[in-house]
């Protein structure tokens, strides 16, 4: 393989590959500390900017566009140069996105606490914020649609069309939904209204979860996994088919967050069967994922990295199912407002989101820095810890959401409810102790993650890489 | 339906719905054709190798994930035409969120609506008596009224206590039920613009004189005249309050906002503003009348 003088740009690659951990620890630490909230209501302190109601908007932006946007943007800039042999276009546009997307990242963790909020779910951030969020997006695009545009390899490797979709859709979902009337700084107020603005805003929430969280993170599936397998992907069909039918239907599934509302109907009954059409190909991409490794399964006894990133396909497909039955609307009748819905997120963002952008950082940042890792054992200890605290996560949910579904709607004899609501209350905090040592566990094993890391990368020099000419198809 | 403001609209909905599913289908079944391995055959790459080494197979689409796919296609057309969806087409079984609502009320009221009236014709001293009916009643209470009386209906600040023997509109059995059934709405009008913060200090002085309570002599006399003329209306002369208007009395020590001096100079300077919601058309005579019962048995225990 001949190597060009040029090489890639990896120092954005870096920032937001170290800032992936800097904010995964700090998203999940507040995590665990409004798990621990709710256990202990006590632990709100009586602060009003420590309290749960608002630590809790701080947690989620902290974990999906902190954590999880630093690894896509990591991750995809990583890829995107690697499968098009060239080095990312946009000179110094690629590094306002870094610092850009940390302005908006510390605006958040200021404002959030402070009580400043748009109060539209996962899109909270106040209208000032909402315009520089765009600016840095429309940056990505153009740095990373300019590195496609000049690539050196006629095919576009399945990986791009996923974070180019994500790209795309994240740009009109954020345009649509937080469009509003500013009436000062600080304060505007949602351009809808009513059932309006309900459907608009769980039209982005939905696709959030189906673009930012899924579609992004299914490119990372698509390079690190085969790399880290040293498989070629299993089936490009089914790449073709799943990524296709994805991105088409997950547009549709918003309305099952609004089953028996005020939401029309017509509108509930397509947001559940387009929820329920989105099983296969959701599993279409972990049959690509899993299905990678077959002829190599032995490597998973002996590579903890990619037992992590395969066990994250393996919660995806999970997940990915449970989602599916829970837009159902008899069961979304029981599980509706309940934990269960929590336990399910986090099965999506702890087993799926975490595990495959931590996976991930394991292959790029001994690489970013030319060093080999320096503990494969504290892996197998990071494996471990995140993966039982998961499971104590999910489950804790799991029982919890469901016996508060069944308390609420168990009658007495004459119609009366059994259960008044505090006693449903009373009844969690056993699953919110549980909960709360399972994300603990989790934290653990990032912090165990990022000590690892730091012994990886200390002292060494940013490798610069050249880009190899592409290989001649055969 | 008036979701649509016209007939465009509800093709808006159906072409793009049927279109869409229309579209997976043959996205899925022109790519599930051919190119089958025989067994033992190595499967071939696509040809194409981006950064070294990352290559794809073609294997075919599995078969399971296939039918898989074909099935929810399948319920999705048929859940289609049977419940609404397709823009303003109602479906084929006529179901909406609504009458399904209407027809489980309808059955709940059928199947214990008997059970609850029952108790409706018998006067509510002698409801109050019934083991059947208090534990009816409680159940009722700690679903519908706990979350501000409190689960033991020992009230809260601001939630008035409904175990003591103080009585805003009355202890009677009459009055309870009213306040049930039409609710209440205790209004303590704001005096500090009128008094002034020293007029305020020195009413609340006077206040704490009524009930016996340690206070500064010099500021409650001042306050007395002014007492006469704007409280004793409501509260009366003596501080006894006064049920027809839910003045409450302020010459005992029960204090619906706190007897602290500094929530009485509150009280007096920002005024208050409690509600009872009214639950006669929410819950219907009998229940109410069973946690009438519920409410007036509590003072014996």
């Amino acid at each position: 393989m001949q190597t060009s003088a040029e090489t890639y740009n990896d120092t954005v690659v870096r920032q937001f590959a170290i800032m992936t951990i800097v904010w995964g620890i700090v998203g999940m630490s507040v995590g665990v500390l409004i798990a621990a909230q709710l256990a202990w209501p006590v632990l709100n302190f009586d602060v009003p900017w420590l309290t749960f109601g608002r630590l809790r908007p701080l947690h989620t932006n902290a974990v999906i566009f902190a954590f999880g946007g630093s690894a896509l943007f990591a991750s995809s800039y990583y890829v995107v140069q690697r499968t098009c042999h060239v080095r990312l276009f946009g000179g110094l546009l690629a590094g306002f996105t870094f610092w850009g997307w940390q302005a908006v990242i510390v605006l958040a963790a200021v404002t959030l606490p402070l009580g400043i909020t748009s109060s539209k779910e996962y899109a909270e951030l106040e209208w000032p914020i909402d315009i520089l969020i765009t600016v840095v997006w429309v940056s990505y695009a153009v740095v990373f649609f300019g590195t496609l545009a000049k690539r050196r390899i006629a095919h576009i490797y399945v990986a791009n069309w996923f974070f180019g979709a994500f790209i795309i859709a994240v740009a009109m979902l954020h345009l649509v939904n937080s469009a509003a009337v500013p009436v000062s700084f600080w304060k505007s107020y949602s351009a809808y209204a009513g059932v309006q603005d309900a459907m608009v805003q769980w039209w982005y929430g939905h696709n959030a979860v189906g673009f930012f969280l899924t579609a992004g993170f299914l490119g990372m599936l698509y390079y690190f996994i085969p790399k880290q397998a040293g498989r070629p992907v299993y089936s490009y069909r089914l790449s073709v088919v799943h990524f296709w039918a994805l991105v088409f239907t997950y547009i549709w599934a918003g309305p099952h967050h609004l089953h028996y509302t005020a939401l029309p109907d017509w509108a509930q009954s397509l947001g559940m069967v387009f929820s329920l059409i989105l099983l296969a190909p959701s599993w279409g991409g972990m049959i690509n994922g899993i299905m990678t490794l077959s002829g190599a399964w032995e490597k998973l006894r002996t590579d903890p990295v990619l037992r992590l990133l395969i066990v994250s396909v393996s919660f995806y497909g999970m997940s990915t199912f449970e989602g599916p039955m829970m837009a159902i609307k008899t069961v979304n009748a029981l599980s509706h407002y309940t934990d269960w819905t929590i336990g399910h997120v986090h099965s999506g963002a702890l087993g799926w989101v975490a595990l495959i952008s931590l996976g991930t950082m394991y292959y790029m940042i001994p690489r970013l820095f030319g060093r080999e890792l320096y503990s494969l054992k504290l892996v197998e200890v990071h494996f471990w810890t995140s993966t039982i605290g998961i499971v104590l996560y999910i489950t804790a949910m799991w029982v919890s959401g469901i016996m508060q579904g069944l308390m609420w709607r168990a009658a007495n004899t004459d119609g009366t409810l059994t259960y008044s609501f505090v006693e449903s209350v009373q009844a969690m905090h056993p699953f919110y102790v549980i909960r709360f040592g399972g994300g603990l566990l989790f934290l653990v094993g990032v912090l165990v993650m990022a000590y690892n890391l730091w012994k990886t990368v200390v002292g060494a020099q940013p490798a610069e890489i050249g880009i190899p000419a592409p290989a001649a198809a055969h | 339906m008036a979701d649509f403001t016209s007939g465009f609209w509800d093709w808006y909905i159906i072409v793009p719905t049927l279109l869409g599913i229309v579209w997976l289908v043959v996205l899925v079944t022109r790519f599930s054709r051919g190119s089958k391995t025989a067994p033992g055959e190595p499967v071939e790459t696509m040809g194409h190798i981006w950064d070294g080494d990352l290559e794809e197979y073609n294997n075919p689409l599995p078969r399971w994930w296939l039918n898989l796919f074909y099935i929810t296609l399948v319920f999705a057309v048929v859940y289609l035409a049977l419940y609404p969806g397709l823009g303003s087409f109602k479906g084929l079984l006529g179901w909406t969120e609504v009458s399904q609502y209407q027809e489980e009320m309808a059955l709940a009221e059928e199947t214990y609506g008997p059970i609850f009236a029952r108790f409706q014709n018998q006067p509510l001293s002698q409801v109050a008596q019934d083991g059947d009916a208090l534990q009816m009643g409680e159940r009722l209470f700690v679903t519908y009224c706990a979350t501000c009386h409190g689960s033991d209906a020992r009230g809260a600040r601001g939630f008035p206590n409904l175990r003591d023997s103080e009585w805003l509109y009355g202890a009677d059995a009459e009055a309870i039920e009213h306040s049930i059934a039409q609710g209440r709405n205790g209004v303590m009008p704001a005096w500090g613009a009128a008094l002034g913060e020293a007029g305020v200090v020195q009413m609340a002085e006077y206040v704490l004189s009524l009930s016996g309570r340690e206070h500064d002599r010099g500021q409650a006399a001042s306050a007395k005249q002014k007492y006469v003329t704007m409280c004793a209306a409501c509260h009366g002369e003596d501080g006894a309050g006064n049920t027809a208007l839910g003045a409450p009395a302020l010459n005992n020590r029960v204090w619906l906002y706190g007897g602290s001096l500094t929530a009485i100079r509150d009280s007096i300077r920002v005024g208050r503003n409690g509600v009872m919601p009214a639950h006669q058309e929410f819950l219907g005579d009998a229940k109410v009348h069973l946690l009438s019962a519920y409410v007036l048995s509590l003072q014996d225990r």
